[in-house]
């Protein structure tokens, strides 16, 4: 009969409308600046650099790489020089601009010093068109207790490989350092040739603060 | 097929009136200009305009790594952005001769399938609106999706915009909890798929709308090169995962569901059909999904410097059954980190070169669902 299936499709409107007051399934949305939901571990939105100790010690080395993958080149990197012009291992200059950024996240995959990451922040809105939605690198260091905090199980595994990295070069120094000492020593004494203490290497154990293991290379 | 010429002959003058719809027209999906030349109500005469949203996605392809392209395929079909990354994925790796791993393949196969349920659950709901069925519909459909992109955001970290295949498997392996909410959803989907024909496969005032607009004959849609839903809708059972066998999917069991009439009411019916199937490879994917690399050693590599992935000298094409139809990438290596061409054969593109003349004769409000039933987004048809 004509107007069977209309009906029909009102009782599910119908079950619906009553439904929602209810149950769970049928309600699924949220009032949002009052409650939220959960953040997803990995959800990424915009980048933020990273600092071990101080923010005057970005881990970014200035290497350019991120800038140049980036697919819509919103980063803008300028290394910083010390008083005689030399190039220093950091950036003077660190812009991302949010307007172009389109959170692809590529420039966390390419960086090879795990320097940058894509951040959770999403309520980036901004009265300015310019100046205000372009991130300086004050605004977007952030210490690594903030990459802990918001991703970690990626900050973990990415901390405990770092940390392996940098005690595989400081044996590696402490190893370098202990060749050339005995080297020295064989040198000095030649007549007798007698190199009576092999000095040893802990390949797991910190070296002593006081020894900079980056200056090796 | 009617000549441009007046369709009756009253003993006044009548004349033809030109309208223009579009591109802020509320019922066309985006910017997208129909110029229609009425005789009363009737269409005489349809031509598309297109190219309103057009970005220059192949030429800046052509000026970036491979790797960089990726994000920028999300943005081509941003409902399907699964699927986009799935066929340029596929044809780079067919350029450069890249593996990928079994549990990366399964992992690949479950988002291109859990993204056509996305896609189909809200083209139906969208045809719906266009029908004048306000909102209702389009909201059910838009809280069931929330659920499928729940999931995605879960995996790749964004809801629309996924970025998740690499050249040699996918970016990040699942989340511990992510197969059990699949497999929750997989028993959820049909109950919904139920309710939502409950509410509108009978309904009389739908079959009166649909049923028999719009008609796409078979030998048509072959000629015109339309693919996907459509062309089963009228018939013709060719879908490319079933004829290219690419990935793994001749390894799960599921049937290629056709139409009989090639008019609206079929090009609905038959993507309620296949959700239904997706279903079923889902739930096969699920089941026997192994452990093992989500991406080939050989790729992994070029993650971290893509600037140095450089394809040899050659020519790949790419496709898949993406929701929309048969989404091809053509990309052409010279030997250096660039494509030396990039090409987007776009599905929903091609389908919309037959507008015309499957509305000739019909009146506009016809020709308003007819193009919502072609399934277009105006991201892939600009460019
Ligand atoms: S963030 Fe990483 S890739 Fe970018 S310049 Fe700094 S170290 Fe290089
Ligand atoms: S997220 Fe993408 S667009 Fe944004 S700065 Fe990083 S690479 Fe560039």
């Amino acid at each position: 009969m004509f107007g069977i299936g209309v009906l029909k499709g009102m009782a599910v409107t119908f079950k619906n409308f009553v439904e929602s007051y209810y149950k769970k399934e049928r309600l699924t949305t949220i009032e949002y600046p009052e409650k939220r939901l959960a953040e997803k571990e990995r959800f990424r939105n915009f980048p933020f650099l990273i600092f071990d100790e101080k923010p005057e010690d970005p881990r970014c080395v200035a290497c350019d790489i991120c800038a140049k993958e980036c697919p819509p080149q919103c980063i803008t990197i300028v290394r910083a020089q010390d008083a005689q012009g030399k190039p220093l291992k950091k950036p003077a200059t660190f812009d991302i601009d949010y307007s172009i950024c389109m959170n692809c996240g590529v420039c966390e995959e390419v960086c090879p010093f795990d320097a940058i990451f894509m951040d959770h922040e999403f309520e980036l809105a901004e009265y300015g068109r310019f100046e205000d939605l372009n991130y300086t690198i004050d605004r977007l260091l952030k210490p690594k207790e903030h990459f802990m905090k918001i991703r970690p199980t990626d900050a973990t595994r990415i901390e405990a490989e770092l940390k392996k990295k940098e005690n595989a070069k400081k044996a590696a120094a402490e190893k370098a350092a202990a060749a050339a000492k005995a080297k020295a020593e064989a040198a000095k004494t030649q007549a007798s040739q007698v190199p009576d203490t092999k000095p040893e290497t802990k390949p797991n154990e910190p070296a002593q603060p006081a020894d900079p293991p980056a200056e090796a290379k | 097929m009617m000549e441009h010429t007046l369709i009756s002959k009253p003993d006044f003058d009548t004349q033809t009136l030109e309208v223009s719809l579009g591109p802020q027209h509320p019922s066309t999906h985006g910017v997208f200009r129909m110029n229609v030349v009425l005789d009363g109500e009737t269409i005489v005469k349809l031509k598309p305009v297109m190219g309103y949203l057009h970005r220059n996605h192949e030429k800046l392809a052509e000026n970036m790594s491979y790797l960089g392209s990726m994000p920028y395929t999300d943005r081509l079909d941003y409902i399907c952005s699964m699927t986009n990354n799935f066929a340029y994925a596929l044809a780079v790796e067919k350029l450069a001769g890249i593996e990928v791993p079994e549990r990366a393949q399964y992992i690949r196969i479950i988002m291109a399938e859990l993204t056509r349920l996305v896609n189909h659950t809200l083209l139906i709901g969208f045809l719906l609106n266009d029908l004048g069925a306000f909102f209702t519909p389009v909201l059910y459909a838009f809280r069931e999706r929330e659920k499928i992109l729940d999931l995605f955001e879960e995996v790749a970290g964004s809801r629309m915009m996924c970025n998740y295949f690499r050249f040699g498997g996918v970016k990040a392996d699942l989340t511990p909890d992510f197969l059990p909410r699949v497999k929750e959803l997989i028993q959820n989907y049909p109950r919904f798929l139920d309710e939502f024909e409950a509410l509108l496969s009978e309904n009389e005032i739908l079959m009166a709308r649909t049923q028999k607009v719009g008609v796409l004959p078979k030998e048509l849609a072959v000629s015109a090169s339309i693919t996907g839903p459509m062309l089963r809708a009228s018939g013709v059972p060719y879908d490319i995962r079933k004829v290219d066998h690419y990935s793994l999917y001749d390894r799960f069991k599921f049937r290629v569901p056709i139409g009989e009439h090639g008019d609206v009411y079929d090009r609905y019916y038959i993507r309620v059909l296949e959700m239904r199937e997706s279903i079923k490879i889902l739930d096969q994917a699920v089941k026997e999904i192994p452990s093992g690399d989500v991406i080939s050693k050989v790729g992994a590599g070029f993650a971290k410097a893509p600037r140095n992935f450089k394809p040899k000298a050659g020519e790949a094409y790419g496709r898949i059954e993406a929701p929309k139809g048969e989404l091809g990438f053509f990309v052409v290596s010279d030997g250096t980190n660039k494509p030396y061409r990039y090409h987007v054969r776009a599905p929903s593109f091609i389908n919309l070169t037959i507008l015309e003349d499957m509305c000739l004769g019909h009146k506009v409000p016809d020709a308003i669902i007819i193009l919502g039933s072609i399934d277009i987004v105006l991201g892939e048809v600009d460019r």
